[in-house]
């Protein structure tokens, strides 16, 4: 596994086959916190990329960057082979980067549909002054609405169309912010924990969706905790810890990293906790 | 003061060229808040440079009316552009602080003596008018009865010139809302960066609601000027803002004919109020109120009104109850 998608052995910051995304040196500060301080990742193409890492790893600091919402210190990065440090997130997303967000971001007031038809990009009627000419853009509307129908579908959310989105349960907005980001074609698609407060019967629905997103040619990136579901769906993971990346791999060698257990568990996890106490006793602590 | 001339002043106030100026500055301000949740707590001043736009192309630069209609287009177009281009990168509560300081600021600023030889300083401007009410097709001599109120052929011209307005900026907002146009905008309302995050340019769309907006309240501006030839800095005070706000509410913030039905609500109720408490305080009913403090208590009746309407029918007259139970 590791051969189809590296060059060389899996080490952090290695070399991919085909990467898709390239980042040099991305650096996030606040204040005095070092948030990330990757010097070098690549997101390999058409495969499920898993990012992981333990609370405050700088996860979600690194999706924000990478797509404008937020600025590095310093860092450059390339999507597709086109520089994308410093692009605004609108472009960002027009370029064919999508994500979605850990705290769900359904338009509450906007029906499922609305929502859905949202996501369309290059629409003739979002231009003010095309807008009143209804003939401009009657058809696109209609192949955009034949668009979001089918995903609908597909997501099992065809039932509740003329809904407010904001009468949706945790996941099923989940379902529709993935099914949204799916609207605008995207060729890599950054998931911020699609798992999140999901229920277990839903879960399963979700991760196949996300391997049917591979089938279709898009690339998956996300950010996760659950480690089973790691282990499910993804080709190659990546570990953050404090804000670098310390272990790169195929999920089932990732697991095993002593890195990763360090990273998770604390680095005297194999330390008994009744050994430690015992010798502090003793140490007359 | 009978029954009959008390519903002869406020069927009068229903469809007063004042109720439409206001009317249509509801509807521009459903354009930035209903539509796109952007908080202008100025509009006044939007409405105040259509008004002086217009009469300052009229009379100083001796413009037609069609130019100078759109001398003062112009000049709340660029007061949108000057406002928004800084504040709306940030976030929405800017805009609000920004958009009163403004108006005030505007107001302030057209009442000077610096600016007395343009804007006519505390006094305004006046007769400005000649060419519209010139363009009137109705005869001379026509009045029209409302009850006791009698109307002149150009009170009459007005009122029909200013429903059309009217008429004509609920089709242009009809069709703006049903469009994918429109469809951005609500999602910012909802959540700008859910909808950055789709690939739309936010700030884009914010700054052309906010000059949308800010051009019919302008439009509303010119006719509230017009029905008397005078335009002084008195009338755009923060009170004008917020009663555009209060018509806004009491129609329903989303909605087409929201602030229609707000306006003239408002309007009607104002005058009805006025007087039944002048007849009450002339049959010694209120011992306590004089005449001349009748004006003012009704504005603390409104709020009162007002309040009760916000706790109990916080959609609005004509808003949908569905859209406000998501809040939060």
């Amino acid at each position: 596994m590791a051969n189809e998608i590296a060059i060389g052995a899996a080490a952090p910051g290695c070399k991919k086959v085909d990467p898709i995304l390239i980042a040099d040196g991305v650096v996030r500060q606040f204040g005095g916190l070092t948030a990330v301080n990757v010097e070098h990742v690549e997101i390999p193409r058409g495969k499920i990329t898993a990012l992981i890492g333990p609370n405050g790893a700088g996860k979600t600091t690194f999706f924000n960057l990478l797509t404008g919402f937020d600025k590095p210190n310093s860092g450059t990065w390339t999507f597709d082979g086109k520089d994308l440090a410093g692009v605004a997130p609108f472009k960002v997303a027009r370029r064919g980067m999508i994500r979605t967000f850990q705290l769900t971001k359904a338009l509450s007031l906007l029906t499922v549909i609305d929502n859905m038809r949202l996501g369309a990009q290059k629409q003739v009627g979002e231009g003010f002054f095309a807008s009143f000419v209804r003939p401009l853009w009657k058809a696109q509307e209609q192949q955009i609405t034949a668009n979001a129908d089918s995903l609908l579908k597909r997501f099992k959310l065809d039932a509740k169309r003329e809904d407010y989105a904001g009468s949706l349960s945790g996941g099923q907005r989940k379902l529709l912010e993935m099914a949204r980001a799916l609207m605008g074609e995207p060729k890599l698609v950054m998931l911020d924990e699609p798992m999140a407060g999901v229920n277990p019967a839903l879960t399963q629905s979700l991760l196949e969706h996300i391997k049917d997103l591979k089938s279709n040619g898009t690339t998956v990136l996300f950010v996760e905790h659950d480690m089973h579901m790691v282990r499910h769906i993804s080709d190659w993971v990546i570990v953050m810890a404090e804000g670098k990346i310390v272990a790169e791999g195929p999920p089932a060698e990732v697991m095993k990293d002593q890195a990763v257990i360090d990273a998770y568990l604390g680095a005297h996890a194999d330390t008994d906790l009744g050994t430690v106490e015992i010798k502090s006793i003793k140490a007359g602590n | 003061m009978d029954l009959i001339s008390i519903f002869s002043l406020a069927g009068n106030a229903l469809i007063s060229p004042m109720t439409v100026g206001y009317i249509l500055c509801a509807i521009g301000l459903a354009v930035h808040f209903g539509y796109t949740g952007l908080l202008n707590f100025g509009q006044a001043a939007f409405a105040a440079l259509g008004g002086y736009g217009f009469a300052i192309a009229t009379l100083d630069f001796h413009w037609n009316i069609w130019g100078s209609i759109l001398f003062g287009l112009l000049c709340s177009m660029g007061f949108a552009a000057i406002l928004g281009i800084p504040t709306l990168r940030l976030r929405a509560d800017y805009l609000a602080i920004v958009t009163i300081a403004a108006a005030q600021a505007l107001r302030f600023y057209v009442g000077s003596s610096t600016a007395e030889p343009i804007t006519g300083g505390s006094a305004g401007l006046s007769q400005f008018g000649q060419e519209f009410y010139n363009l009137n097709p109705l005869p001379a001599d026509l009045t029209f009865n409302l009850g006791t109120v009698s109307l002149t052929s150009g009170e009459v011209w007005i009122r029909i010139v200013a429903w059309a307005v009217v008429v004509l900026a609920v089709i242009f907002m009809f069709a703006l809302t049903r469009s994918p146009w429109g469809r951005v905008l609500k999602g910012i309302r909802e959540d700008e960066d859910a909808v950055r995050a789709l690939g739309k340019n936010v700030f884009s769309y914010k700054l052309q609601a906010l000059v949308i907006g800010g051009s019919i309240a302008s439009l509303g501006g010119m006719l509230f000027v017009m029905s008397s030839q005078t335009n002084q800095p008195s009338n755009w005070g923060t009170n004008f803002t917020f009663i555009t706000w209060t018509i806004l509410l009491l129609g329903g913030a989303a909605t087409l004919i929201g602030p229609i039905v707000g306006g003239m609500v408002f309007f009607a109720l104002m005058t009805l109020i006025e007087s039944v408490l002048g007849i009450m305080v002339d049959a010694g009913l209120l011992p306590f109120l004089a005449v001349e403090q009748v004006a003012q208590i009704r504005f603390l009746l409104v709020g009162l009104i007002l309040m009760l309407l916000v706790i109990f029918r916080p959609q609005g007259f004509s808003g949908n109850k569905k859209e406000i139970q998501f809040n939060g």
